[in-house]
């Protein structure tokens, strides 16, 4: 599942430029991942060829899977979108979870109250509401770091516990559905309206309609749109200029007069909108009312963590993290069809994701080290990791970035 | 030349590495089969542990020829089920598909419609969405609850009882209440505190809770959710009674454990598969009670240990 | 009320809740001080917290079983150091894998070995000749089990290794100043390898502290996330042992005291009590003294010549 998102861009550029040794680590790498993973499964009793023929039928075997990959891969790919925002402005966002929490809650809630009395309207109001609550959120750790220096790594790890309890409060309370007869089974909104919905996506081809009868919905084309709008915004905007500038380096920035506090805010009240829109999108989308079951991740799916992954394997690049959030959809969606397919517990999936996450994440200094020696370039000055889809004219901060 | 050719075979080998050559094996159609997904995992001595237990007891009566079930467990991501619940609708490979867990609701009642040939079911809930295939399960869990609370009335010396809860909703709701009613039932002078921890997964901070319970004098504890590990634990430690939920714990608890009321949902699912036999695939509720035989009070060994 | 709240249990219960997260956190500083980020910790203590309940289940033997928790604690730090000094990967990246990892597999294994939860009897308490019989405090601060010792010890343990001894000093420059360390002829790759793989030790003690000493059972994903908030807890003590304790009793005394206000009854939505640990920490950060070691080349592989 892999060459589709990060091996298939390398293997194109690997042809045009006969760099084709620089592909080696990364086949080796995933051989690698396979052949432990295949030990796992092995001592584990699961025939490793059917779970892993499994795991590339869940992700791509047919039209419904294929669209569930991308379905899996459109939450990511909005955190992934803001993180790259807040780590090129040097601010480390792990908020993402909270952020999308919040941006559900206040999204959920407009839509709601506006009901079906705007219409259509309701779906960019829900979708904007969702962006500054979000946003909010996100700028407030942000806020707190540029000017009463208290980490973001701890006051977003912090937020998102409070989100939960936040959101476990509202709807077991005051947005609790009040058309639930009897027992209330589990804390819930009240389902949106029908004109709210954000409408599925299939494509005409003719005589074929092609993701018909699947989830696929038209927020991954907003994820999509985000993914160009935050990079012209990074990088053909003085805005972005200015936030990626203060995340290089705060004090020439401050010496240019740049005002760092406030484009650090900025750039993470942007990174929690993103997270938020990811937020309101799942409930608009999917969901039709937000409902927890009082952990984060039944809601989130974790996409707040996998954006950030997500956005560092997309080269804190806004148009990477769409190739790279494709590809985390589709290890995650496969290794559910792996679990189904083979009857291998839940538990060897995570086991074997953070295994294969490992192996991708190590090999880049085999990329890095054969790059060198082609380009017979000295060494790299920079201590950042290069990313696997790397983009030439996007210098990585050096001021403490990555997490 | 060459090196074309190499890049050719490696591309081969990828491919051929991940899409495999072994297809899966086809399930058989004699069987009745069920296919469920549950929000824990299957040993988790409480909720989905309930429902697996249940699967297997009807495999071992009507024979593995007759019945077969594919169990997901630990599939807490709402999104994850929805993919396996369309996956196994739209495969046709199954008679009965159960999204064991009331946050699932959504997904049948988007599901259902489009797959109108095929007979879901869900719970613990009421709500058919008045669907012609889906069946709702719900477990009156207020009446074990009232059953364990009179009888932890009735033991305890400090009139303190205290109970572990996870969230204030469901059958965690019902018990709990019922287990207050039932403890003031037998027992206007105790006082039974509650906490809900917001989790049902979180061991520690379960266990904490249990410990201060313990510490203001309870001397009686129960809780509901798979985290009750951790409160069990203190209790064995203290040599405290503990009443249980959902499954049975007697065998974690030993001399500890007194009562525990058992979900035995093998009594709605025999007559859901009845119904679906006979061309029925849905629009009925069903509640376990103590009366219809769903729900059933074990005893544990705190009141034989000497025999 | 007042008194029925500030009971001498509620501080006990804050010295048992603090426990693990000063083990988890005191490593981590130490690692964090050369340099490196361990994101994986919540990973390791899972793995520690399994081998050490399973060990103790088979043998009885609660010394081999935190004997057994810290060569797993030692053996994934090791991994990370492999990964994160040797293969220069990316920090966060590969200790979310490292996490993953270690979630998946400590439940693979009590599903293959226990398939369901069991009890042990776990470190007993001890209580601390004549300390322990001074009134009130005595019983809060000296009837715990010995984990709970070692884990307050090693907070001037941790702070005299880390300003006192030679070791320490290379910790930090390492940590500081990689090139400048290097430079002087220490082994950049020795002394981070060594902070990790303690780290890792301290991880996995963690671990234990909570399967077979404090909960003395085991299920799937025991810690619940503890680890991620030992990781803050670090950031919140401004990597100094003394910070870290103190962050560590806060967070744990106001999770006790909200357990203890909804056990007395009193009526609070139980989501802002469980909520409560959370914002009393974060606004004791905006508040608190800036004082801070962050170590410069925190997450930054070291590249001689670079």
């Amino acid at each position: 599942m892999t060459f589709t998102t990060t091996i298939v861009p390398n293997f194109i550029k690997s042809l045009r430029t006969r760099r084709l040794l620089e592909l080696l680590p990364i086949i080796v790498t995933l051989i690698l991942a396979v052949a432990v993973s295949s030990v796992l499964l092995i001592l584990f009793d699961a025939n490793p060829i059917t779970a892993f023929n499994a795991m590339w039928q869940g992700a791509f075997g047919s039209q419904n899977s294929t669209a569930e990959t991308l379905v899996k891969a459109t939450p990511i790919m909005f955190v992934a979108i803001g993180i790259t925002v807040a780590f090129r402005g040097g601010v480390i966002n792990i908020g993402g979870e909270g952020q999308m929490i919040m941006g559900a809650v206040v999204g959920t809630a407009l839509t709601l109250s506006i009901g079906e009395s705007l219409g259509a309207l309701v779906i960019p109001l829900a979708l904007c509401a969702g962006f500054i609550a979000g946003g909010i959120y996100g700028g407030i750790a942000g806020f707190l770091k540029a000017y009463y220096d208290v980490n973001e790594i701890l006051s977003t790890i912090m937020m998102n516990q409070i989100a939960v309890q936040l959101m476990n409060f509202l709807l077991n309370g005051p947005m609790l559905d009040p058309t639930t007869e009897g027992v209330n089974n589990i804390a819930k909104t009240q389902r949106i309206p029908d004109i709210a919905e954000l409408p599925r996506l299939s494509i005409d081809l003719g005589t074929v309609q092609l993701f018909d009868r699947t989830r696929l919905h038209a927020g991954f084309l907003i994820a999509l749109a985000l993914a160009v709008v935050i990079y012209i915004l990074l990088w053909k905007t003085t805005i972005g200029y200015r936030i990626r500038a203060v995340g290089l380096n705060p004090h020439a920035a401050r010496y240019a007069g740049i005002h760092v506090g406030r484009n650090m805010t900025l750039a993470m009240f942007l990174a929690g909108g993103c997270a938020g829109i990811a937020g309101v999108v799942q409930v608009l989308a999917l969901g039709y009312r937000l409902q927890t079951d009082g952990s984060p991740v039944g809601f989130t799916a974790n996409a707040g963590f996998n954006g950030i992954v997500a956005a560092l394997f997309g080269g804190l690049n806004p148009l990477g993290a769409i190739f790279s959030s494709g590809f985390f959809g589709a290890l995650l969606v496969g290794a559910n069809g792996m679990q189904r397919a083979v009857g291998v517990p839940a538990a060897m999936i995570t086991a074997i994701n953070g295994l294969i996450v490992i192996f991708i994440v190590s090999s880049q200094i085999f990329t890095r080290r054969i790059a060198r020696q082609r380009l017979l370039q000295p060494a790299e000055s920079s201590p950042v990791a290069t990313p696997i889809i790397s983009d030439p004219s996007a210098d990585t901060p050096t001021e403490g970035v990555l997490l | 030349m060459i090196q074309k050719t190499v890049r050719y075979l490696i591309v081969v080998a990828v491919v051929a590495l991940f899409t495999g050559v072994f297809a899966i094996s086809a399930q058989e159609d004699e069987a009745f089969s069920v296919a469920v997904v549950a929000p824990s995992a299957t040993n988790d001595l409480a909720f989905s542990q309930s429902m697996y237990d249940a699967l297997v007891l009807l495999q071992e009566v009507y024979g593995e020829d007759a019945f077969q079930f594919t169990f997901l467990d630990g599939v807490f991501i709402v999104d994850d089920a929805a993919v396996a619940l369309r996956e196994w609708a739209a495969s046709g490979d199954y008679d009965l598909i159960i999204g064991h867990g009331s946050q699932y609701g959504s997904i049948i009642e988007e599901l259902a419609p489009e797959f109108p040939d095929v007979s879901f079911a869900w719970g613990t809930d009421e709500n058919t969405f008045g669907l012609d295939n889906v069946f709702a399960y719900t477990a009156a869990a207020e009446e074990g609850g009232y059953i364990n609370g009179a009888i932890a009335g009735l033991m305890t010396e400090s009139n303190v009882i205290g109970v572990v809860g996870p969230i204030e909703v469901g059958d965690a709701k019902l018990y709990v209440d019922g287990f207050v009613a039932g403890a003031a039932s037998t027992n206007p002078e105790a006082e039974v505190n509650v906490v809900y921890i917001q989790s049902f997964s979180d061991v520690p901070l379960a266990t904490e809770a249990a410990q201060t319970f313990l510490a203001n004098g309870a001397d009686i504890l129960t809780g509901t959710a798979q985290m009750v590990v951790g409160p069990i634990a203190v209790a064995t430690e203290n040599g405290i009674p503990w009443f249980g939920t959902q499954s049975s714990q007697a065998e974690l608890s030993g001399e500890i454990g007194v009562a525990f009321q058992v979900y035995h949902w093998e009594v709605v699912l025999d007559e859901i598969i009845g119904l679906i036999s006979e061309g029925t695939l849905g629009g009925e509720a069903f509640t376990l009670t103590l009366e219809n035989g769903g729900l059933a009070i074990e005893f544990g060994d705190y009141f034989t240990p000497d025999e | 009320m007042i008194g029925e709240i500030f009971t001498a249990s509620l501080f006990a219960s804050t010295i048992r809740l603090a426990t693990p997260y000063l083990f988890a956190s005191l490593g981590e500083t130490l690692a964090q001080r050369s340099g490196v980020l361990n994101l994986g910790l919540d990973g390791m203590m899972l793995v520690g917290a399994f081998t050490a309940f399973y060990t103790v289940l088979q043998t009885g033997s609660l010394i081999l079983g935190l004997l057994v928790a810290i060569i797993t604690g030692a053996v994934m730090g090791l991994a990370m150091a492999f990964i994160s000094v040797t293969l220069k990967a990316e920090q966060g990246i590969s200790g979310i894998g490292v996490y993953l990892f270690g979630l998946g597999i400590s439940e693979l294994l009590f599903n293959k070995f226990l398939s369901t939860p069991r009890t042990v009897s776990g470190f007993p308490q001890v209580p601390l000749p004549i300390l322990s019989d001074i009134p009130v405090i005595g019983n809060v601060l000296f009837n715990h089990n010995l984990l709970v010792y070692g884990a307050f010890l090693l907070v001037p343990a941790m702070w005299y290794v880390l300003n006192r001894t030679n070791f320490g000093l290379m910790v930090r420059a390492v940590g500081q100043t990689p090139e400048a360390a290097d430079a002087m002829g220490v082994s950049v790759a020795r002394i981070r390898y060594t902070t990790v793989i303690i780290g890792g030790i301290f991880a996995g003690i963690a671990g234990a502290s909570l399967s077979i000493a404090l909960i003395n059972t085991f299920q799937q994903n025991l810690t619940s996330g503890l680890g991620f908030i030992a990781v803050a807890l670090v950031y919140f003590g401004g990597w100094r042992p003394t910070g870290v304790l103190f962050g560590s009793l806060l967070f744990s005394f106001v999770n006790a005291l909200q357990l203890q206000i909804s056990v007395v009854g009193l009526d609070i939505p139980s989501e802002f009590a469980v909520m409560s640990p959370y914002v009393i920490t974060l606004i004791a950060l905006i508040f608190a003294s800036k004082r801070q070691d962050k170590p410069d080349a925190l997450t930054k592989p070291f590249e001689r010549g670079g």
